[in-house]
């Protein structure tokens, strides 16, 4: 049971939030200047590092906000006080 | 019977009060503090189970958790298959028997209760051994919080046998002080009975804690029998010592060969004699301690053994001014048993050399010590092993762990003392800041190794199929020579070729001396073997405990609706939809399923009938850019949407594919109340946050849920209108003046209201929205008119008649809008999540599975739903497959079965023939419209 780290509402058990996969992923801003290869690794691909990995996560169980982390994919750990 | 080797005195036991129990039909006597497994040893009991498939008659073994062999069926009180007698406590009318192999479930209820409780603590010490109670008082002097499990019922650990002094005293006094002082403290727990069974990610440990079994009868009825606890710890200090492991040879599984520690505990924790002449062999300082306290406890000392040939240390001497002398470089080389298989006599043997015939009721066999690395490991640790321990101990430090004491290879007891206050320490300081002084550890006796332990796994391998390596699953040197003869060389392979340490005991004792052999057979180091891995649960959990109070009706929270005892008044058939009951049908006296549903349907599309539609997910938008936004969420627009509106609307999830559909009006400028299925609704607002928030938090809109705060009635049927006109008589509901997709707030039967005329059936309809609580009083009036009330069931068969679907039971994640003959929803003109999806040529396809009818060649046939569609039933396999019915029913109005399916090509293949089949049955229909009835929609403005 991870102790995520809700900037809002401070560590909280894994089961209050929702994972939401790789931060930082762009909705494009013009999806139809998009050829559908570029479109298929907008919906489809993700990075899968072995190690630090900023992703999002949703206290959908408590504050309902949506905020980014940086989590290490081996240990689990995430990285203090980083505020992607 | 008597307890004739019952010591005249000692042992941790009440010897004023006798207990009486049962074991396997016979009566027998036991004191409080006493174990199932001391007190039938006490009586001389020594058979108390059989090997599983050997038969063999098997003894108790160890002491504790360690136990392989001794696991006995409870028939007391709630009853309990596969208990360990060695930690099994006695209380007064216990009734048990021995097993060979598994237990029986009780086929009765168990009518125990059992809960949870989650706890947070700066510290958690695991195990109240001398290392953890030095840990669990030196953190507590910090003032941080501090919880101490331990499994037993008391701490002391190995303390407990009562030998050991401290600073002149007895240990146990010591012990005595500390535990007061710890539970004098209000930051700090003591938990006994309590064994940590798992750590899992971010310090998150599982422990169960085991309250009443040990009172019997007496267990007051307001304490659950078990409680799990959920403990999140900042700091943890495994202190969870070590397991005696045997050393193996021929007939090692006889009752009467235990392990030696275990053994010399039994005289000196229990004050029971665990035999009366013994052969101690051993491969470490410790087995021979182990003969000196047995030797004290009043054994006779038959041979002492020791397979290391050492100079004369401190335990030799203590041993020979006993006048034992220590057989060096021997060890034990097979038994003999009596007519009762239990031990009658030991080999013994010089490393290569000729046996000699021991007579002896006790073989106390000790090849080292295993520290207990399984939460260390659980937690990340790989154990690693150490040529000086003879062992695996804990490799690189795990964050926020430490490992004191045996558990982390440091068996000396002054050692063992500071390493566990300094740990604590650490522990306490590193959260808490700190305070106080760290506590002084005790001063003990210092005790010197006459030579570093052996690793000796082995000291005979004659009649390999007779040399158990797990007891519990009669698994023997045979079994892994014939693994490695199949080329097996990893540990969990051969675990898993051999059942070794798979039993409940999960190979405690063997797991590491089954290791040791097998780097033997491959000729590798131990350490390059490696252990098994260490998974939870630790112990066995019961089920119960894990269900804990989340059982019956409590399993799951049960979301009932403001009308739910009129429904039930009416004896109405309910069904789950996610959390919610909803009613199912209203069977009249003499009625089933189909004959209630077809006068439902009767009722809706002939006269006029209700269904409470309160559960369907409702979401209150609100903010200037709300038309905007659902532009963008929906594939049809929104944003042209006039107050007192409302639209159909499908929204896909950004693959294109459909995620939910319902109806959305604008009640005011900047005011939306969007719907969506009942069993999305959560689904939906956590969507429709994600975007705000995320991606478009430019947009000035803020979502949220109302499910509860309104309840819903549709209306429905031709007299739907003369219904609403008198029950809301300032209302215009002339079609004209109130059409179709529209909205109006309303004073319904007094109530204040909103109504939708929206329709789910094709007919003339209006869903009444009122403030929750007046849910039940609008129910009311509209019985009051006559209606019939109808279930899901009715609503099913009404809209599949109109080809309606339900998203998530007609589409299934790959079904586009246009493949579900949505497609008249769908914009070009602009942009919404999904749209470039729809783009592709893919989404174009002819021959993508679309929605269709179905009418079955025989009309009485209601096909099954998620039945396959293929073009020739007789094809030989694999049969191309074009596709499944996804709703299917029987119609009062058409006067036969019809179904909805997604079928290849769609309605290209109207009017052709294809095959359901179901359960090897194929039935013929014939591919349709998905619009069965009333196709112009004529009925819908009544
Ligand atoms: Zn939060």
């Amino acid at each position: 049971m991870l102790s995520v780290p809700c900037p809002w509402c401070g560590p909280r058990d894994e089961t209050e939030f929702k994972y939401g996969g790789q931060a930082h992923v762009a909705y494009p801003s013009d999806p139809a200047a998009l050829s559908d290869a570029e479109w298929a690794s907008y919906l489809f691909l993700r990075d899968n590092p072995k190690g630090w990995f900023a992703e999002r996560w949703f206290h959908s169980a408590g504050c309902r906000r949506w905020f980014d982390v940086v989590r290490h994919t081996v240990t689990y750990e995430f990285a203090p006080g980083v505020t992607p | 019977m008597s307890q004739a080797f019952r010591r005249a005195a000692g042992g941790r036991i009440d010897r004023s009060r006798t207990l009486n129990f049962h074991f396997d039909g016979r009566a027998f006597e036991a004191h409080p503090g006493d174990t199932l497994s001391s007190a039938l040893l006490a009586h001389g009991v020594r058979v108390v189970a059989r090997g599983p498939y050997t038969g063999r008659p098997r003894g108790t073994y160890g002491i504790g958790a360690e136990e392989p062999n001794a696991f006995v069926q409870v028939d007391s009180g709630p009853g309990e298959p596969m208990v360990r007698a060695t930690t099994l406590e006695v209380y007064d009318g216990l009734v048990a028997r021995s097993l060979a192999g598994r237990g029986e479930l009780s086929d009765e209820p168990d009518h125990s209760r059992y809960d949870k409780t989650w706890a947070h603590c700066d510290v958690l010490v695991v195990g109240a051994g001398p290392a953890g109670l030095a840990a669990a008082h030196a953190a507590a002097v910090t003032g941080a919080r501090v919880i101490l499990a331990d499994e037993r019922p008391e701490p002391g650990g190995e303390l407990l046998a009562g030998r050991a002094h401290l600073d002149g005293r007895p240990a146990m006094d010591w012990v005595r002080d500390v535990h007061a002082r710890l539970t004098g403290l209000p930051e700090v727990r003591v938990l006994t009975r309590t064994t940590v069974t798992g750590f899992y990610d971010g310090n998150f440990l599982v422990a169960v804690q085991r309250r009443t079994d040990h009172l019997g009868a007496d267990a007051p009825a307001h304490v659950a029998r078990q409680r799990l606890w959920h403990i999140r710890a900042a700091r943890v200090v495994l202190a969870t010592g070590a397991h005696e492991r045997p050393i193996l040879f021929p007939d090692n599984d006889r009752p009467g060969i235990m392990l030696a520690a275990a053994a010399a505990g039994y005289a000196w924790r229990y004050g029971v004699l665990p035999g009366r002449r013994a052969v101690v062999a051993g491969a470490h300082d410790g087995a021979l301690w182990a003969a000196v306290d047995l030797f004290d406890a009043g054994v006779e000392l038959a041979a002492v053994l020791d397979v290391r040939r050492l100079p004369e240390g401190q335990v030799h001497r203590a041993l020979r001014d006993r006048g034992v002398a220590v057989s060096a470089g021997h060890g034990v080389v097979g038994t003999d048993a009596d007519a009762d298989g239990v031990l009658e006599a030991a080999w013994v043997a010089p490393v290569d050399g000729s046996p000699r015939r021991v007579p002896c009721d006790l073989v106390a066999t000790s090849g080292g010590w295993n520290p207990a690395v399984h939460l260390y490991s659980q937690a990340g640790g790989r154990p690693l092993w150490s040529a000086d321990h003879a062992a695996f101990v804990p490799g690189d430090p795990v964050p926020a762990v430490s490992c004191v004491g045996a558990a982390a290879g440091t068996f000396g007891l002054a050692d063992a003392l500071a390493e566990g206050a300094e740990a604590g320490w650490q522990a306490g300081a590193g959260t808490h800041g700190g305070g106080g002084e760290e506590p002084l550890p005790p001063a003990t006796d210092s005790v010197a190794d006459a030579g570093a332990p052996a690793a000796c796994w082995l000291t005979s391998d004659l009649r390999p199929d007779t040399v158990f390596v797990d007891l519990q699953r009669d698994a023997t040197l045979h079994d892994v020579r014939r693994a490695v003869g199949a080329g097996m060389t990893s540990s969990e392979h051969v675990k898993r070729y051999t059942t070794a340490g798979t039993a409940a005991d999960q190979g405690r004792t063997t797991g590491v001396t089954t290791v040791g052999v097998l780097a033997g057979l491959l000729g590798l180091p131990v350490g390059a073997v490696g252990t098994t891995t260490y998974r939870p649960p630790y112990t066995p959990i019961s089920f119960g405990l894990l269900a804990g109070r989340d059982r019956g009706r409590l399993l799951d929270p049960e979301r009932r609706t403001p009308m739910h005892e009129r429904h039930e008044a009416a004896d109405a058939v309910f069904e789950n939809v996610g959390q919610w009951k909803r009613p199912w049908y209203y069977p009249r006296p003499g009625e089933d399923l189909d004959r209630a549903v077809e006068r439902e349907c009767r009722a809706a599309r002939e006269g006029v009938a209700m269904m409470d539609v309160s559960t369907l997910g409702k979401i209150s938008l609100s903010g200037p850019d709300v038309g905007e936004f659902l532009d963008r969420i929906y594939t049809n627009r929104f944003s042209t949407l006039k107050v007192g509106q409302c639209r159909y609307g499908v929204m896909c999830l950004a693959d294109g594919m459909v995620f939910d559909d319902g109806v959305t009006a604008r009640i005011a400028p900047d005011r939306w109340h969007l719907t969506t299925t009942t069993g999305n609704a959560a689904a939906v607002l956590d969507w429709l946050e994600e975007w705000l928030q995320t991606e478009w938090p430019s947009l000035r809109v803020s979502a949220t849920s109302v499910t509860d705060q309104w309840a819903a009635v549709a209306v429905v049927g031709p007299g739907s209108r003369e219904v609403l006109r008198r029950l809301a008589p300032s209302l215009d509901v002339s079609a004209p003046a109130f059409p179709f997709l529209s909205v109006r707030d309303a004073t319904v039967a007094g109530i204040p209201a909103r109504v939708f005329r929206i329709s789910f059936t094709g007919e003339l309809s209006y869903e009444i929205n009122v403030p929750a609580w007046h849910g039940l009083a609008l129910w009311d009036a509209l019985l009051a008119q006559g209606i019939t009330p109808y279930g899901t069931e009715t609503m099913h068969v009404l809209r599949a008649e109109k080809g309606f679907i339900v998203a998530g039971q007609d589409t299934d994640g790959t079904v586009t809008p246009h493949d579900a003959g949505l497609g008249w929803a769908v914009s070009t003109a602009k942009h919404f999540i999904g749209s470039r999806s729809l783009a592709r040529a893919d989404t174009a396809r002819a021959d993508r599975k679309r929605l269709v009818g179905l009418l079955p060649a025989d009309p009485s046939v209601v096909l099954a739903e998620g039945a396959q569609l293929v073009v020739d039933a007789d094809a030989p396999t694999p049969v191309p497959m074009l596709g499944h019915v996804t709703s299917s029913y029987r119609s009062a109005a058409l006067g036969r079965s019809f179904a909805l399916a997604l079928v290849a090509g769609g309605l290209t293949l109207r009017g052709e023939t294809l095959y359901a089949v179901d359960a090897g049955r194929a039935q013929p229909v014939v591919v349709t419209e998905p619009v069965f009835y009333d196709p112009e929609g004529a009925r819908r403005d009544g």
